[in-house]
């Protein structure tokens, strides 16, 4: 397998994951359980990428503590109703920050 | 109109902040071995940051380009459950919807779902998916190029943008629920200790079963 063909299979892939969601049956998106799932799976789904995002590195549980500063600034952010691009400007900024005090 | 203009706010801020994490992508990418038409045919169609990462990183780990292909298409696996939540709240039909579907990603539906009504959800939706799309593709194409003038992107803190993005997205909806709470601390106990288990992308799918526990209690 080229590198070209796994790039080919990874797109066509990614968009026909995206489609079938969307085009899933009326019948089947209208039933009471299927709509409390489908209501409540992003906060499931975005909840553990945070996690997965901030504290794992290449499949093992790895604690960055640049990185948890920065989610803590964010949260600190958030405590004090800032905006959203501050938030996301403190995140940053804070890990950058310790990254480069700790070398 | 005042919860519409505050779904655009929303979507400019994620697509701009968010997008410009394409830089990461596309330095990567070129430092994995790809070259620049590959890096932006990536973020052009597949259009998905976690699964492109896990792409290019199985690429720069000598991996086996199956197997590569195939972790790349289980992180996808989310956007159809997502799409599930999205096809109630878009409404779209037809040749529209393939157009559409392009945009269900993380970000897209992390805003719209943050808005109080449909309407605005789906200014939310757009707002993101347009503004995220330009960045992310304009920054791959900037960092893919410009790899040698870069560094590391770490460096700059890129990678605790999306964390914190999708932490103040779920902030107030788990400020007024405890049951919503639950959910998420259960996701998240489920993703982080199967991560040493599974093949990435599988914990985050995974954590979904949180919600099957939520709906039978």
């Amino acid at each position: 397998m080229t590198l070209w063909w796994a790039i080919i299979v990874v797109c066509v892939g990614c968009y026909a994951l995206k489609v079938a969601g969307l085009a899933a049956p009326r019948r089947v998106l209208d039933h009471p359980r299927v709509r409390r799932f489908a209501e409540l799976v992003p906060v499931a789904l975005l909840a553990a990428l945070i996690a997965v995002q901030t504290f794992t590195q290449s499949g093992e549980l790895h604690f960055d503590v640049a990185r948890t500063c920065g989610l803590g600034a964010a949260v600190v952010a958030l405590l004090l109703r800032a905006p959203f691009l501050v938030i996301l400007a403190s995140a940053a900024v804070v890990t950058a920050l310790v990254r480069l005090l700790l070398g | 109109m005042k919860q519409i203009s505050t779904a655009i706010r929303d979507g400019l801020g994620v697509g701009f902040a968010v997008g410009l994490s394409g830089v990461a992508f596309g330095a990567a990418a070129v430092t994995s071995g790809l070259n620049v038409a590959q890096a932006c045919v990536l973020s052009l169609l597949a259009f998905t940051g976690a699964s492109q990462f896990a792409l290019i990183g199985a690429v720069a780990g000598g991996g086996d380009l199956l197997a590569a292909s195939a972790g790349a298409l289980l992180l996808g696996g989310r956007n159809t459950l997502y799409g599930l939540r999205m096809a109630d709240v878009l409404k779209v039909s037809g040749p529209r919807r393939l157009l559409v579907a392009q945009g269900v990603i993380d970000e897209t539906t992390a805003v719209a779902m943050a808005q109080p009504d449909p309407e605005s959800a789906r200014q939310g939706f757009t707002t993101t998916f347009v503004t995220l799309y330009f960045m992310w593709n304009l920054t791959t194409l900037a960092g893919a190029v410009g790899t040698e003038f870069l560094g590391d992107p770490a460096a700059f803190g890129l990678d605790a943008v999306g964390p914190a993005a999708f932490l103040a997205i779920l902030w107030p909806r788990l400020a007024e629920s405890p049951e919503l709470r639950l959910l998420a601390l259960g996701a998240v106990a489920i993703a982080l200790a199967t991560t040493p288990l599974l093949p990435a992308g599988v914990p985050v799918l995974l954590s979904a079963v949180a919600v099957l526990v939520v709906m039978m209690r």
